[in-house]
């Protein structure tokens, strides 16, 4: 695991932001750190980088506690935390020549992060001048800059347009894929992690509601039937007597939990002969982001 | 060490474009450029002055407000300047997230901002000289050659320099838990108005207030300088500045203290 905490517990004041959280974050993954905002994701990335000391629990990264090993481990660690953190009144490729001086990098290496996040062009302009998605790839860029085997992103995505978001994207997947790197990526949008994350934790009032791979969140995710009929709270009606779960009821939709294509069949042919006019019926998948509500809101 | 050299070649880096390293620079060359200005437009009134007399009208116009006001306006001001860039890019995060050591971090920063004010007085005693030895050879009728006074000049700004330590750990540490600039700014004027005060009415304890040091190192000055304005008295030709008195002391102890103090509550408090 390159990151795993146990029962990591932080408390502000007499309010507990994070509760006995127990991550495990594996190797080359992408881990999607969920949950709405105020959840302690910030909170809980702040342990990790050591900003915030561990109260309660432990911190072990790349199988090192991080109290003690702290330089070490940091050492090995990219982060951006909320809004990038660049000197407004700085160049662009200042701002990375700043840090290259910090962490002794050779200045090759800071023209090759420009390149990466397509900010050659604008690298002698102002930070002040940049654009959001331009000062958030100068962030992912600073963050990348010590070639480290861990990414920790808080909200990486904030505030950029659909382009922008799907660069990032495509740049943590092929940092994955092709560099070995594991990317811990906070959001607290699902369907934004979905398409990349290999592994998800959902957080919510600072308790850990689900982990797991992104499969395995899937697989709770159950597909149900969807009927367009011309008398939906009567055709409800009649199908719980005869023994239907009906999950969910409108004017125009009612929803019975799939089971099988021939029970579909039956549903179906049973409306039909007693009188309701269906007018569709079909398999559907559950919306992730439905599921992600329900698993924030049962808590 | 290795952290801290990098952090404080970092600060050099990242401040070099800023107003308050451009401040340390450009205070001392402006006010000695006016007056060079003002000694090459009056220099016909001057040609009589003993060369001593003349060195001591050049660099005490501006060793006279330094411990009032100049000395403690430029604390208050690097300080808040070291810290705002800081606290204005949200980049503490950022710098206590670096695999440096914390402690590393945090001296280089102090230090900066002592080595900028250490810089800035610097400058006021190589200008001073150069303007002044530039005047003697435009107008050679004023003998500035024949006096050296680097050696005091010299010691009188060290003498600054040791009587602002006190008040510039008090001021970093303000302006690096406010992000604002009023209350650093507020706090210090009020006990620099309060330090002035208790100096000039040579209240026995002023000595154990910090913001009263700078007026007490000018102090030092005004036993060597004549009284009397325009016409001086003969000056003692060996004056000498001690450098080393109860408030130096004060003012390094208070120094040391407030470096590990800041260094605690830094820790202590939450990396916002």
């Amino acid at each position: 695991m390159v990151i795993s905490t146990n029962n990591l517990t932080f408390t502000f004041g007499n309010q507990t932001v994070v509760k006995s959280l127990s991550l495990q974050v594996p190797e080359g993954s992408i881990y999607g750190f969920l949950g709405p905002n105020g959840a302690g994701k910030t909170t809980t990335i702040k342990l990790l980088l050591n900003l915030l000391k561990t109260q309660e629990g432990s911190i072990n990264i790349f199988d090192l506690e991080l109290q003690s090993n702290r330089i070490k481990i940091l050492s090995q660690i990219g982060s951006l935390i909320e809004q990038p953190a660049i000197y407004l009144h700085l160049t662009g490729k200042e701002n990375l020549l700043n840090r290259a001086l910090l962490l002794q990098i050779p200045e090759k290496r800071v023209d090759e992060m420009l390149t990466l996040v397509h900010l050659q062009d604008a690298a002698h302009k102002k930070a002040g001048q940049y654009s959001l998605g331009m000062k958030q790839r100068l962030g992912i860029a600073l963050a990348l800059l010590s070639d480290p085997k861990l990414l920790i992103l808080d909200e990486p995505t904030n505030g950029l347009d659909p382009n922008g978001i799907i660069e990032i994207r495509e740049l943590l997947m092929k940092l994955t894929g092709e560099y070995k790197k594991t990317v811990f990526i906070s959001s607290h949008l699902l369907a934004e992690i979905q398409k990349m994350a290999t592994h998800v934790g959902i957080i919510n009032f600072g308790e850990l509601m689900f982990q797991g791979s992104i499969q395995e969140l899937e697989a709770l995710n159950k597909p149900s039937i969807q009927i367009e009929a011309d008398r939906t709270v009567e055709a409800a009606n009649f199908l719980k007597k005869n023994n239907f779960a009906v999950s969910e009821v409108n004017d125009h939709h009612l929803f019975v939990p799939f089971t099988s294509k021939e029970n579909m069949g039956e549903i179906n042919a049973l409306l039909n002969q007693n009188g309701y006019t269906i007018y569709s019926i079909n398999k559907q998948q559950q919306d992730l982001e439905k599921l992600f509500l329900a698993i924030t809101q049962n808590a | 060490m290795k952290g801290f050299i990098l952090s404080f070649r970092s600060e050099f880096y990242k401040t070099r474009k800023t107003m308050g390293f451009w401040s340390a620079v450009l205070l001392p060359l402006l006010l000695c450029l006016m007056l060079f200005i003002g000694f090459f437009v009056k220099a016909d009134r001057m040609i009589n002055t003993p060369a001593m007399i003349l060195w001591f009208q050049l660099a005490g116009a501006i060793l006279g407000i330094m411990g009032l006001l100049l000395l403690p306006m430029l604390i208050i001001f690097i300080a808040y300047s070291v810290n705002n860039v800081e606290h204005k890019a949200d980049t503490w995060k950022t710098l206590f997230s670096l695999p440096i050591p914390k402690l590393s971090v945090y001296a280089a920063k102090y230090f900066y901002a002592f080595f900028l004010i250490f810089f800035c007085l610097a400058l006021f005693v190589v200008f001073t000289l150069g303007f002044g030895n530039l005047l003697g050879l435009v107008k050679p009728q004023l003998k500035f050659g024949e006096y050296n006074v680097a050696g005091i000049l010299t010691q009188l700004y060290l003498k600054f320099f040791l009587a602002s330590l006190g008040i510039l750990s008090i001021q970093f540490l303000l302006s690096l838990l406010f992000s604002d600039f009023l209350k650093p700014m507020g706090i210090g004027f009020v006990c620099t108005i309060t330090g002035s005060i208790l100096a000039s009415n040579n209240w026995e304890y002023a000595y154990l207030f910090p913001y009263s040091h700078p007026m007490m190192a000018m102090r030092a000055l005004s036993q060597g300088q004549p009284k009397g304005g325009d016409h001086p008295s003969p000056i003692n030709p060996n004056l000498t500045i001690d450098l080393f008195t109860k408030d130096t002391g004060i003012s390094l102890i208070i120094a040391v203290v407030v470096f590990i103090a800041g260094y605690f509550i830094v820790m202590k408090k939450s990396v916002k």
